[in-house]
């Protein structure tokens, strides 16, 4: 193959790529191309978020009055419940991983698609029918038992669809399951000659970490929510102590997956910004096998602490101190990302384009989430603070301002890969800052609420908490118009932006030695890497300096 | 990649173990151990699975990477397990402190 610079013109869209490979709805739906399953996610997530969206925005406007005068108090507890099962189990988790990992992990390493192509489809249909579940949930007499089912109330005296959400969720987890094995065996089997371990892009440690996660917990959630639909279809007693169950084990089964599930949130939102960080500030990542190895630590570590989450059940005060213990250790290679980006600002040439924004407030606000984390890991805080908007704060600033901070951050910077079009850079640079002011709005006074004693769940409060309540309304209808932009100008750009060209950052990793938007086989030729990663001292082919060097694509062994 | 083939001798031999092993639960069932009851069943269950994993799946003669995974697992279980008992079986100790801390609070307040 002729490897020349016109075969992957930075100025106009190729003729041939994965969008218009072939055309019609069925080339859609039977696609077992990662990139076209990617994108079918894309849709899918993005219409879940507006949902719980949709139910957020009901909470906030109930909330702006100390008596909540919008809903009725059932009617609230059906909101907030609808928000957490379509945010965590239907945007959350699989945006990034499904979305962005799912595009980008084959062409990082050079593979020509995921290991089991058909199972990655067949992940995304396993996602439609667990979501159609819950839908059918939430149209029916909605949910009223907390995104956390609870028992005995989801058990026994929830008089709510609970049955079909928790088959939509049970039926939901095997596609994270399969999404987190595919991962696996393309990482282990499919990477391109020269591209060793210790060349993988974090992105991708990042996912590898998550995808265990994935393949460890989800069975137990899957279980644990089949086993309160049998209890409460069937009255076998898992968990109902009348008929010889326990409520606390449900606790203990939950959360054994649903707090390895925030990191699974949050892994791959680390991943972006690891990627993000060396592009923008043009240095080499500090401490690549650190952050790397942070990420598995993570991974582990996440799975030994989730009775945090327990202290006021009546737990042992024994196993309390553990988890506590345990619980602090997550934030030793917490930190180290953390350390490791800023380190790798220092002395960068740091250019602030949007993906960068959106990375600068994903280390602030994560911050923030991680060290009020450590506020609820104390034994004797957490009594205090349990069950406040504290709380509440405290893991959206993990959830938003980290794991949607660090997707959207991902979504602006692979952008123009994924459509081959650059986005309107003014509009989206606003739309970052109104987003980070919106978000900090909404949820900086919710800390303020929880500590003077708010508790979360409750469809009143007292008149004297309604300012920082009426803040944090106001923040939440900023944050909406944050959310409502990158919409518009995105599907905008997808027709009318600029041709974005094969790598228009420079950024170093092998997805940008490709044509944008790539073919359906991501290489022309198997690629081989023979450079380390986020190097971008020994690359002329990134054309760093004037007139050295041009955009090449990438050079295989055929 | 070559294929190891169990011999039909193994695999009836490892049949009659399972056998033996169910007729031994049902045994088990009709004497009175009392907390033991569990520890048992539990037992000769974990026996028989090691057996269907290791014989029936073919674990003991898969790559060594099959057979990490397989033990991942495991670990993982039992971290769940171990980490949850260590709530249940230390929570009465709690309970009982419990129960005196009149004395506790009663000299604590005092002033």
């Amino acid at each position: 193959m002729s490897t020349n610079a016109q075969t992957i013109s930075p100025h106009t869209m190729p003729e041939t790529d994965y969008l218009n490979a072939s055309y019609g709805i069925k080339s859609w739906l039977l696609t077992t191309d990662h990139k076209r399953i990617a994108l079918l996610y894309l849709f899918s997530v993005t219409f879940f978020f507006f949902v719980g969206g949709i139910f957020a925005t009901m909470i906030r406007i109930h909330l702006l009055t100390p008596g909540g005068y919008l809903v009725t108090p059932e009617t609230y507890n059906k909101l907030f419940t609808m928000h957490g099962v379509a945010m965590i189990f239907f945007f959350l988790i699989p945006s990034i991983p499904a979305v962005l990992g799912n595009f980008l992990i084959p062409i990082m390493i050079g593979a020509k698609d995921l290991a089991f192509p058909k199972l990655n489809l067949l992940s995304w249909y396993i996602y439609l029918i667990g979501g159609g579940f819950v839908l059918y949930s939430f149209s029916t007499g909605g949910l009223d038992t907390g995104w956390t089912f609870y028992t005995p109330l989801s058990s026994v005296y929830s008089n709510s669809a609970v049955t079909a959400a928790v088959i939509g969720i049970f039926i939901n987890g095997f596609s994270s399951i399969l999404t987190g094995l595919n991962f696996v065996v393309t990482i282990h089997t499919m990477r391109a000659p020269g591209m060793t371990w210790f060349r993988l892009p974090l992105f991708v440690w990042s996912h590898y970490a998550t995808s265990l996660i994935f393949i460890l917990g989800t069975p137990v959630i899957a279980i644990t929510l089949l086993l309160v639909a049998l209890e409460r279809v069937f009255h076998l007693g898992f968990f109902n102590p009348a008929l010889g169950g326990d409520p606390i084990l449900f606790q203990h089964l939950f959360w054994f997956y649903s707090h390895p599930a925030v990191y699974i949130m949050i892994l791959p939102a680390m991943g972006v910004i690891s990627e993000i960080i060396p592009t923008f500030a043009r240095r080499p990542i500090f401490g690549y096998s650190f952050i790397a190895g942070s990420s598995i630590a993570i991974a582990v570590i996440g799975f030994l602490v989730w009775a945090h989450h327990m202290f006021l059940t009546g737990e042992s005060l024994y196993a309390a101190i553990a988890f506590s213990l345990m619980s602090y250790l997550v934030a030793i290679p917490s930190a180290v990302k953390v350390f490791n980006w800023t380190s790798t600002l220092y002395k960068g040439s740091i250019a602030l384009d949007t993906p960068m924004l959106y990375a600068m407030g994903f280390i602030g606000l994560f911050l923030i989430g991680g060290l009020t984390g450590l506020f609820l890991a104390c034994l004797g805080l957490d009594i205090h603070l349990h069950d406040t908007y504290f709380v509440i704060a405290h893991f959206h600033y993990i959830m938003v301002g980290g794991a949607v901070m660090g997707y959207l951050g991902g979504l602006h910077f692979w952008w123009p890969k994924i459509s081959g079009r650059m986005y309107p850079e003014f509009l989206a640079r606003a739309a970052a800052i109104i987003l980070f002011i919106g978000f900090n709005l909404t949820f900086f006074p919710q800390f303020l609420l929880g500590y003077m004693g708010m508790p979360r769940r409750y469809h009143s409060y007292p008149p004297e908490l309604q300012v920082l309540n009426v803040m944090s309304t106001a923040g939440a209808s900023i944050l909406a118009l944050g959310y409502l932009l990158p919409i518009i100008y995105l599907v905008w750009s997808y027709k009318y932006g600029r041709v974005a060209g094969p790598n228009p950052w420079p950024a170093t990793g092998l997805e940008w030695k490709t044509q944008s938007p790539p073919l359906t086989e991501n290489f022309d030729v198997t690629p081989v890497v023979d450079w380390e990663p986020y190097d971008f001292e020994h690359r002329p082919d990134l054309a760093l300096e004037p007139g050295v060097g041009g955009l090449l694509p990438a050079h295989g062994d055929d | 990649m070559s294929e190891h083939i169990a011999s039909p001798k193994l695999y009836i031999g490892i049949f009659l173990a399972l056998m033996i092993c169910t007729a031994a639960t049902v045994w088990a069932a009709y004497i009175n151990l009392g907390q033991y009851n569990i520890v048992i069943a539990l037992a000769i269950a974990t026996l028989k699975a090691t057996l269907v994993v290791l014989f029936f799946m073919h674990a003991k003669y898969s790559p060594g990477r099959t057979q990490l995974v397989i033990f991942c697992a495991v670990f993982w279980l039992g971290i769940m397990l171990a980490l949850t008992l260590s709530d249940y079986t230390t929570r009465h100790e709690l309970t009982q402190q419990q129960a005196q801390p009149a004395a506790l609070v009663a000299r604590r307040v005092a002033p």
